[in-house]
């Protein structure tokens, strides 16, 4: 196994994904399986390769600072699970 | 103080600067401080599927404008990054960010004390980011640690920040004040940012340690947030510098952690955080094409900047003979430093201005609770013409507080405000020595004593005259008559 | 032939002939969906209503011959991962079943503004992950030519649907050939744009460095219509390219003499389906006949892609969908008292298996300690299989390969290993890390009457040269007017 039970729970707590005790061991092989495939890079002598963010030669996309309408706050309210006094209620953060 | 003794304090700030652009970083909503909870939000300001950033390019402007103000240099090569973690204020669940190419990088600015000693305090780093949302907490208190749940309101998400990241260079809570204050200074002057700390245009958040004197390794640091006002982060400081000095003392150690500043409490609290250890998985933001600065344009940017704070005010003590202390002041706010400056240069008395504004003007300030200079009634013309009607001897410095306070209170010009109230002094020999003849004969007690050698008598007959004359009566003209009556 | 069995070439010069109405092609285009969806399962949703309005101001365009467009009443199927206004748009997931986006994609935009007509919202594998829509969180579809098996993904809805006429063109988005792999497997035209060709916004993200909209269409001529209204620049996008689009149609060369072919040996490995191989190889030889130049390149880096695509487009993803926490939109799961058990409940619940284990393999490669040896490495790696394409096109025109290395897979038969399912996108992966536009166009049938998908690729904005090519291919067979048997 490439990675280990306890490092799916990590990540499954970092992609806050409740996942059981079987989907544990499960993802663990699967992701195993996986990261062994990818591991083939680490062959590849990288040394002097810059790395391609963008496959595109764009830079410096700026728009200019003009205000245009907002979104009427009920055309979102309606996709919303809980609002409150024109806020989004959420549960107990800490 | 038995801690400054023992061990040295470390402080290093993250200071977040909204910069007061007309429309958010990524989106074209209104940047405005104050409406109704969501209603400058749009699909993008919500992270809604599909939604895309585009950059403000006001932002790289203010953004470089900062970075050369505060001495950085500016990146030849730029770009945005995700920050990745879950908040409710944060509706991508990542800020757009930057992370190992911030825009701005090695600064520096110097901090002055009272005494006009100065130090000099480094600048890691300038970068632009998105701000989040606002959470209001379902409370009494308002608390978050007391709320079963909590509002979001997006208006403030997606408004842009410079986040000015300082070297641990302050060694006390002073210092940490006056770097901001500084900072606030320079962001002002330049017009990048309001820096209200009450409306949360400028927020800080602290790193904190102490070390043994002498201890080159930094201490276990604790990270401070929730200090709404310049004082409070003074005071937070100085409670948590005493808390890790106390702690330290008796064998505990420091917990790496991050506390809440209570104001009402006067302390420092745990946030105790089920998220443990961060881990933002940075990444380059792939919506956006990275940014190329040219030399050009930052020149063209540098050509904007005004005389910064530290100059001007090093400027005013060559050029006015003000002391250090009192320049200081007067070019904290730029507003206040163009308007002593005209003063000065009106009344030709840029000593007697300092003054009045370092005096008067700011001690009836504080009283009516006038934050601007500029937001009072009284014009530099008109404190200019109020010190030259000193000058030439038409009031006494006396009356001249009265003026002071006429002008504060309703505005207008000094020379009418005299006329009209009546108050210009009285230099007619005639009238003031039968005022000084009248005093003499009804303080015979008074005048037989001095006579008698108590010399310093003089001074209540003085008072009696100006009395009798509504203290329009030049004071050095009754002085002299009088001793010449008395010694007769 | 009835009106939803043509091409939008056909059904436009019977429009300006006034003929026919948009109306009378919607008409026969769902009633060929009532007669064949419950054996395809294209569609996620039908838009009746707003179809009928839109051809009804169609039809008002044509007749006061104001602003007629070759698309003008032409009936189109929506991938269902771009925003609609007020239409449920879910990804096929259960995250956002429900879910009305308050806003309309750029593609869809245009579309609308040139006067097309939207049939409805496809199927595909959720939020896109997948290769044989078997991950969309509501039905699988099926493939025309065969029911039993798979129409490819994750725009499996789009090829069905193209594919059955039960739309006369379709609108799918690729990541790592979620267009040209269910365009092969179904007989279906679709390009997969150059990266930057096709605005982004409204779409819903996958890998934001990978994505892109493109048409699926029962012709190249059909699909260099089509991509004319969609391509350009859009201020919304910051990665929308602004170079000029051309008149892909009117443009289209006459013929291919002198056109240089790259068939690169990578491709074209042991292992593969053989019956593939020789269809495309007559393809080949088809086109050679025809005059143009064919030679054996080497892209060297080929076999890295999948590795380095596995890295990033998660990498991406992991980010893009951590947005649905049930706090604005999207399913929320009330059980839960704090905030973080909140998300994980939501999460756990809103999403399929696929994309939590995307999710999961995303979060891992970026995670302190690793984001060096997995996502910069990979990166790094992205820049190398970039460069055997550069280096290509500096000496072809166009590289041909087949677009799959199998015919279309048994429903099941790969569901339950996530690696083996991933592997059908080898050939369409290291054109798309490079960000190169590419076609799957129909090359034949296997023994099993099974469609056979031929990919051909160009330099970034060079889609021009594919049609050129293409639609020559398609002028001398007729692999592409086959229609399945349903
Ligand atoms: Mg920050
Ligand atoms: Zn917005």
């Amino acid at each position: 196994m490439v990675i280990t039970r306890k490092d799916v729970e990590y990540i499954a707590h970092l992609s806050r994904l409740e996942i059981t005790e079987q989907e544990a061991e499960q993802y663990t092989k699967e992701l195993s399986d996986i990261l062994e495939h990818i591991n083939r890079l680490s062959k590849l002598n990288t040394d002097n390769v810059e790395p391609t963010y963008f496959t595109m030669d764009m830079k410096n996309v700026t728009r200019s600072d003009v205000v245009k309408p907002s979104i009427d706050k009920q055309k979102v309210f309606v996709a919303a699970p809980s609002i409150e006094n024109n806020g989004f209620k959420v549960p107990k953060i800490i | 103080m038995s801690n400054r003794a023992k061990f040295e304090t470390v402080i290093g700030l993250e200071v977040h600067v909204e910069l007061n652009t007309k429309t958010k970083i990524f989106c074209s909503c209104k940047n405005e401080f104050g409406a109704e909870p969501n209603t400058y939000i749009c699909p993008n300001c919500l992270g809604l599927p599909g939604s895309l950033p585009v950059f403000n390019g006001e932002v790289l402007h203010h953004a470089i404008k900062a970075g050369l103000a505060l001495g950085c240099s500016i990146a030849q090569k730029s770009k945005f990054d995700r920050k990745n973690y879950y908040y409710p204020d944060l509706p991508k669940a990542y800020q757009i960010s930057q992370f190992d190419m911030p825009i701005a990088v090695n600064g520096r600015i110097d901090i002055v004390f009272r005494d006009g000693q100065k130090k000099r305090i480094g600048i890691t780093r300038l970068h632009m980011e998105e701000d989040a949302g606002k959470l209001i907490h379902l409370t009494a208190t308002g608390q978050i640690a007391d709320a079963q749940q909590s509002l979001v309101d997006y208006n403030r998400g997606g408004v842009p920040l410079a986040e000015i990241v300082s070297e641990p260079d302050m060694r006390t809570p002073e210092e940490a004040y006056l770097y901001l204050t500084t900072i606030k200074s320079i962001m002002k002057y330049i017009n990048v940012s309001d820096c209200n700390m009450e409306e949360g245009s400028l927020r800080c958040d602290a790193n904190v340690s102490i070390r043994p004197w002498g201890q080159e390794k930094f201490g276990t640091k604790v990270e401070i947030k929730n200090m709404n006002s310049f004082k409070n982060v003074q005071k937070a400081l100085e409670y948590e510098v005493d808390r890790q000095t106390r702690m330290t003392e008796s064998g505990e150690a420091i917990v790496q952690e991050t506390r809440l500043w209570d104001t009402a409490k006067g302390k420092t609290f745990s946030m105790r955080s089920k998220e443990g250890s961060h881990d933002y998985r940075y990444f380059p933001e792939p919506d956006l094409p990275p940014l190329e600065i040219s030399n050009s344009y930052i020149e063209t940017i540098a050509k904007e900047l005004p005389e910064l704070p530290l100059a001007k005010a090093e400027r005013f003590v060559a050029e006015y003979g003000i002391p250090a202390y009192d320049a200081g002041v007067l070019t904290a706010d730029l507003a206040t430093a163009r308007w002593y400056e005209k003063a000065a240069k009106l009344s030709g008395e840029p000593k007697q201005c300092s003054n009045w504004i370092m005096g008067d003007m700011m001690a009836k300030m504080n009283e009516a609770g006038i934050e601007e200079i500029s937001d009072t009634k009284i014009t530099p013309e008109n404190l200019s013409g109020m010190i030259k009607l000193i000058k030439d001897g038409t009031i006494s410095g006396k009356i001249a507080k009265q003026v002071f306070e006429e002008m504060f209170a309703n505005g207008g010009d000094a020379a009418k405000i005299v006329k009209d109230k009546g108050l210009v002094q009285i230099t007619d020999a005639g009238a003031i020595e039968k005022a000084v003849e009248a005093v003499i004969a009804a303080n015979a007690k008074a005048v037989d004593e001095i006579k008698g050698g108590k010399v310093n008598g003089i001074g209540f007959l003085v008072g009696q005259v100006m009395k009798q004359t509504g203290g329009k009566a030049n004071p050095q003209m009754v002085n002299e008559l009088l001793r010449k009556k008395i010694s007769g | 032939m009835e009106l939803h069995a043509q091409t939008i070439e056909q059904l436009h010069e019977q429009l300006i002939q006034k003929t026919i109405k948009p109306s009378d092609i919607l008409d026969s285009v769902y009633k060929r969906i009532e007669a064949v969806e419950p054996a395809v399962k294209a569609y996620l949703m039908l838009t009746k209503e707003l179809a009928y309005a839109m051809a009804k101001s169609a039809e008002e365009r044509i007749m006061n011959n104001d602003n007629v467009t070759e698309i003008t009443g032409i009936p189109i199927g929506l991938k269902d991962n771009m925003c609609l206004d007020g239409y449920e748009t879910t990804c096929a997931a259960q995250m956002l079943k429900g879910y009305k986006p308050p806003y309309t994609a750029t593609a869809l935009e245009k579309l609308q503004r040139a006067g097309a007509v939207f049939t409805g919202k496809l199927n595909m594998d959720e939020f896109a992950f997948g290769s044989s829509t078997e991950n969309s969180s509501f039905h699988t579809t099926c493939n025309p030519y065969d029911i039993s098996r798979v129409p490819g993904g994750s725009s499996g809805g789009s090829a069905a649907a193209v594919a059955a006429d039960m739309c006369i063109a379709a609108l799918g988005s690729d990541t790592g050939g979620s267009i040209k792999q269910p365009a092969g497997l179904c007989n279906v035209t679709g390009i997969r744009p150059t990266y930057g060709r096709v605005s982004r916004y409204g779409l819903i993200a996958f890998g934001s460095s990978l994505d892109q909209i493109g048409p699926m269409t029962k012709t190249v001529r059909d699909n260099a219509i089509l991509l004319k209204y969609l391509a350009g620049l859009d201020e919304k996008d910051s990665t929308s390219a602004p170079i000029a689009v051309p008149d892909y149609l009117k443009n289209l060369r006459s013929d291919i003499k002198g056109m240089k072919i790259g068939l690169p040996k990578e491709y074209f490995i042991d292992g593969m389906d053989a019956e593939v191989k020789s269809k495309v190889m007559d393809a080949v030889r088809t086109l050679q006949d025809a005059g143009a130049r064919v030679e054996e390149i080497s892209m060297p880096h080929t076999e890295y892609a999948l590795d380095v695509y596995y890295v990033v487009a998660p990498a991406e993803a992991s980010s893009n969908l951590a947005r649905f926490d049930g706090v604005q939109y999207g399913y929320r799961d009330t059980t839960a008292d704090n905030m973080i058990d909140m998300y994980k409940k939501s999460r756990a619940k809103g999403f399929g298996r696929e994309t939590k284990r995307r999710i999961m393999l995303g979060t891992y490669v970026l995670s302190s300690g690793y984001y060096d040896a997995y996502y910069k490495k990979a990166q790094k790696v992205r820049t190398l299989i970039k460069q055997d394409f550069d280096r290509a096109f500096a000496n072809v025109d166009v590289i041909l390969t087949p677009t799959s290395p199998t015919t279309a897979f048994k429903i099941g038969e790969k569901a339950a290993d996530p690696l083996t399912m991933y592997l059908s996108d080898i050939f369409t992966i290291a054109p798309n890390m490079a960000g190169m536009p590419g076609i799957s166009v129909p090359a034949g049938f296997d023994s099993k009457g099974l469609p056979i998908g031929m990919q051909v690729m160009a330099a970034p904005f060079a889609e021009q040269a594919i049609y050129d090519l293409t639609a020559f291919y398609q002028q001398k067979t007729n692999w592409h007017l086959q229609k399945p048997r349903l």
